[in-house]
């Protein structure tokens, strides 16, 4: 292993950071774990955007076109890019509104529901623009690992990243994938 | 939409189970009568029919949703399945599909706003050599053009019922191109029986032995070692053997003519013109192994068949060739009843289609044991197919050596081949085993022949270059579909298709095959609509090899095969529709904001991908 720390970057799309608790999970391995690796853009260091990475995790599906900027950044810039959790595989709950037309949604919140002035759909250009379905992360970038769980254990962190720093290829045990 | 009263139900119910007894294997029965009478399965419906035969609601809520003939939910008075088999795609039919809907204001696959009509897809109706092809009502419409469609919609805006349609737009032809052995002398009813009986059961084994038989449904089992094995098997319960009435050892002859294979239809022109080889055989075979009852599995798609049918079993009665005493034979009794399957392509394989007799869904059992031993009801069952019932009547009135004499060693008579496709003239051909391709391409009428599927999608595809391989179990083992493309047609297309038809067949009782044709489907859509790139290839190839070695059944092992066959022989056919070699995403970015943009009615820069 060369000196250099290896680089992770964590972001979450349209997930809820509990994948991002669940790696939190793993305690006072986290200080073994700084010894090797840094960390780049991630919810933790407040970097905004992805610098050239050894391993990207991912957490939450595609609803927005703001999240595909992201996800390309990270595939750009990610030598190894991870789906981490259920909706970052699938879509997730996220993706229960994916029968439920758009518009209906729109309705739903901004028309519908009090306490908004106005009842207007805004639209200013800031605000991510919704696509009209939740899309797992693999149907836009390519994935090269993908982390099952909702949240993933934080054991199964913990392999996946001891795994990729000793250069193996990750495997997860079977007790790692059974959820009940 | 129409509601329905308790009172009505049990109404309607009372008679229909009245007839059907209690024996739970009639569910599939009675709830095909059902959905002919309601157009649905009421829920109602379900609660008085668990309670009849004493099972769990889930049960029959199960059967129900299984099978694509009945449906939980309502469908139009009259319901339009068109097939959906490649040859009828070729010849039109998702174009004359959309004229029709259009003509009856409905959307493809939902039920018209007053009830009346529904219009959809459904597998190969066994019609491909009289295509486009569907089903109202259950029963099938041939050679469909605009002008019938035309007539077809008068017909069911003013409500006529199906029963008083013109009947030419009912007419199935038999098509037989061809004839050797088996189609070409009629048997005498009885003959082979009485041969039987003069030779005896054992004897008669052994000429069945000689002859070499192997099973016609395309696994090409020896159906002498399958009697044998079921002759050898009794059923125990608590240490004392299970008899029938006589006081034999029980055991079943199950014929199966569930013939869902996509572009195979020589069951469907066998059941209608030489039905009596196949009860002879059924006969034969039940002498043999000691069945006293057999059961005729008639897929739901040929429906049409079933009163002809029954006239014939009826005609055999008469003659003193099935019930009691057979040809004055003391103790010589059996009897065949059919059993109408509900649209489930799975119901084929032998033990699917023994739980779907048995009044359950179609899922295959673990095997071993093998139906031999432990078939219908946990009895020693035979399950053969219709082809291969109508060559042993053949082989107990003619010899085991006639038959020998035929075809090729491993391969011994001949085979029915169901041609359809780009050819002159499609229909039934008869070949004895060992004929190459080239052969029968020539014999049929060709055009500019660039590939066939034999034996179907769970077959293999082969290209022009292999056009000299023969049609044999050592060769080229078949069922009978042999479907002919030319080459302006895109073998992408034609994978696409048998992929799509697996995905709908998978049973669901196993992960690989229920998930894997799903995604395997999701993969070709995708490359169908332009996102392709070389890694959804790889995926294809290590989906495939999950497929075929982690599925349950035969289902699962095969469904990869057109994309495998693909990939390998024409490769040029996806290498054009691939976008590039890196990673393209499975669906159009922008369009998908599209929606939210008009919501918003934003068109800024981020508004846009």
């Amino acid at each position: 292993m060369s000196d250099r720390k290896i680089r992770v970057a964590t972001c979450s799309l349209a997930g809820c950071f509990g994948c991002h608790m669940s790696l939190l999970d793993i305690d006072e391995r986290l200080f073994g774990l700084l010894e090797l690796v840094e960390f780049n853009r991630t919810p933790l260091t407040d970097i905004k955007h992805c610098g050239p990475c050894d391993v990207g995790l991912v957490e939450g599906g595609v609803c927005n076109a703001e999240n595909v900027h992201v996800l390309k950044e990270f595939r750009k810039n990610c030598k190894i890019l991870v789906a981490v959790g259920a909706c970052a595989i699938t879509g997730g709950l996220p993706a229960m509104r994916n029968n439920i037309d758009l518009w209906d949604c729109f309705q739903e919140v901004y028309q519908y529901e009090g306490g908004l002035e106005g009842g207007k759909v805004p639209n200013d250009p800031e605000l991510p623009l919704p696509f009209d379905k939740v899309h797992p992360i693999y149907e836009v970038v390519k994935i090269d690992y993908f982390l099952p769980g909702c949240p993933p254990p934080a054991d199964a962190f913990w392999r996946l990243l001891t795994d990729l720093l000793n250069g193996r290829e990750p495997k997860l045990d079977y007790e790692m994938l059974h959820y009940d | 939409m129409q509601q329905f009263e308790f009172s009505d139900i049990s109404r309607m119910l009372t008679p229909i189970l009245a007839r059907h007894g209690g024996d739970a294997s009639r569910l599939l029965q009675v709830l095909l009568e059902v959905q002919d009478a309601c157009h649905t399965i009421p829920s109602e419906a379900i609660d008085h029919i668990a309670a009849h035969f004493d099972v769990p609601r889930v049960n029959v809520e199960g059967v129900a949703g299984f099978y694509s003939f009945l449906s939980t939910r309502p469908v139009g008075e009259y319901r339009m399945l068109f097939s959906g088999n490649i040859t009828d795609q070729m010849l039109g039919k998702d174009d004359l599909m959309q004229y029709l809907c259009n003509k009856l204001w409905v959307e493809p696959g939902k039920v018209s706003e007053d009830g009346l009509v529904s219009v959809d897809s459904t597998s190969c109706t066994g019609m491909c050599d009289q295509g486009p092809a569907a089903l109202v009502n259950g029963w099938p419409l041939t050679s469909l053009d605009q002008n019938r469609l035309d007539l077809i919609c008068e017909l069911i805006r003013s409500r006529k019922p199906v029963a008083e349609w013109p009947p030419m737009l009912f007419e199935v032809v038999d098509n037989i191109r061809r004839s050797d052995a088996l189609l070409g002398e009629p048997l005498v009813p009885g003959n082979g029986i009485r041969a039987v009986l003069t030779r005896g059961a054992k004897e008669t084994l052994a000429e069945m032995d000689k002859s070499n038989l192997r099973g016609r449904g395309g696994a090409g089992f020896k159906t002498a070692s399958k009697w044998s094995f079921c002759h050898a098997a009794i059923a125990e319960e608590e240490g004392s053997v299970i008899c029938d009435i006589n006081g034999h050892p029980e055991r079943y002859i199950v014929c199966n003519a569930d013939e869902g294979e996509p572009g195979t239809f020589k069951d469907r022109v066998l059941l209608n013109s030489y039905a009596d080889l196949v009860f002879e055989g059924m006969t034969v075979g039940a002498r043999v192994v000691g069945a006293s009852k057999g059961f005729l599995y008639l897929r739901g798609e040929y429906r049409y068949l079933l009163e002809p049918l029954e006239k014939g079993l009826q005609k055999r009665r008469e003659a003193g060739l099935l019930g009691d005493n057979i040809l004055g034979k003391a103790g010589f009794s059996f009897d065949i009843e059919i059993h109408l399957g509900a649209g489930a392509y799975i119901c084929g394989e032998e033990s699917a289609l023994i739980e779907s007799l048995e009044g359950k869904r179609g899922r295959p059992r673990n095997r071993p044991p093998f139906p031999v031993t432990h078939g219908y009801k946990g009895r020693p069952t035979v399950v053969d197919n219709v082809e291969t019932f109508a060559c042993a009547a053949k082989i107990a009135e003619k010899g085991g050596a006639w038959f020998a004499a035929m075809g090729t060693a491993q391969s011994t008579g001949t085979k029915l081949l169901s041609i359809s496709g780009d050819c002159a003239s499609p229909g039934i051909y008869e070949y004895p085993f060992g004929v190459t391709v080239r052969q029968i391409l020539a014999d049929c009428g060709a055009r500019d022949p660039y590939a066939v599927q034999v034996s179907g999608p769970s077959g293999a595809m082969i290209s022009w270059k292999e056009f000299d391989r023969k049609i044999a179990f050592e060769d080229l083992p078949t069922a009978g579909a042999f479907m002919v493309f030319q080459r302006k047609r895109d073998p992408f297309q034609i994978a696409l298709n048998f992929v799509h038809f697996f995905a709908h067949e998978s049973c669901g009782f196993c992960t690989p095959c229920r998930v894997g044709t799903e995604l395997q489907k999701k993969i070709m859509d995708k490359i169908a609509s332009g996102h392709g790139t070389a890694s959804d290839l790889e995926e294809l190839k290590s989906l495939g090899h999950i497929l075929k070695t982690m599925s349950h059944c035969g289902l699962g092992s095969s469904a990869a095969n057109p994309v495998l066959d693909m990939l390998e022989k024409f490769p040029d056919a996806y290498e054009r529709k691939l976008k590039e070699l890196a990673f393209e995403p499975a669906f159009d970015l922008d369009g998908a904001l599209e929606t939210a943009r008009k919501i918003t009615g934003r068109d800024d820069d981020w508004a846009h991908l």
